[in-house]
């Protein structure tokens, strides 16, 4: 099972989770990711380069069921306007084995905040804006996979 | 050899003002940076957007690229910060 999407609409955590449940690998491992509200924040916006994003993300999802026994991957992450709280990328793996499942939903995430075609613009309360900053962190998590 | 497409994202598309622009195709030998200082060149929102050609990330046909690789017989470029998503 391989499932990538790229949607503005709120995602089913439970559901996508239950999918992955059902293939019967016997391990599941997910992350999920919040906006929060620090700072004033009062929303963010969520920009992606469509014609490239959800290829760029089943690409990044092929490379991690070719490292990782995988029985299933969900990939979904939102664009748009996101409020604080609200849920932005979901990343979930099925594999007979934990560490696959842990480890590749690690890798996961890693790249689809390094190599995914995604922008995020910051809105505050006192109605400045700012464009998020790449981090080099995220990029050396991302880099040490290839090792 | 026809035109070539390039589009902006997030702070590129805002300093410019635009989110595209169809130019003629600068020849396959041309590099995504030949093609960044080409823009650059208009002067105002390109240049603001473009000058410092360190903090732009590109991609050629929907392919991420570094800024010296030669465009070849792409038809679409894309030009935007480094990405932030997740």
């Amino acid at each position: 099972m391989k499932r990538v999407a790229v949607q503005p609409q709120d995602f089913d955590a439970a559901a996508e989770l239950a999918a992955l449940e059902a293939l019967g690998g016997g391990g599941v491992a997910s992350f999920t990711g919040i906006v929060r509200g620090e700072g004033g924040l009062v929303a963010l916006e969520l920009e992606q380069y469509p014609a490239m994003t959800q290829a760029q993300m089943a690409r990044i999802v092929d490379d991690a069921m070719a490292r990782w026994p995988l029985l299933g991957v969900s990939v979904i992450h939102r664009v748009g306007r996101l409020e604080p709280g609200a849920r932005i990328v979901f990343v979930g793996t099925a594999s007979r084995h934990r560490t696959a499942a842990l480890e590749s939903c690690a890798f996961l995430i890693d790249w689809m905040k390094s190599d995914a075609p995604f922008w995020k613009k910051e809105y505050f309360d006192d109605g400045r804006t700012a464009w998020v900053a790449a981090r080099s962190e995220d990029d050396a998590r991302a880099r040490a996979w290839q090792r | 050899m026809g035109p070539l497409t390039i589009v902006y994202f997030a702070w590129v598309r805002e300093a410019i003002g635009r989110d595209q622009d169809v130019v003629d195709h600068p020849g396959p030998g041309a590099t995504l940076a030949d093609l960044v200082a080409m823009l650059a060149g208009r002067g105002g929102g390109y240049a603001q957007a473009l000058g410092d050609s360190a903090r732009l990330r590109a991609a050629i046909d929907q392919q991420f690229a570094p800024l010296d690789t030669m465009i070849g017989d792409a038809r679409e470029v894309a030009i935007f910060p480094p990405v932030t998503g997740g």
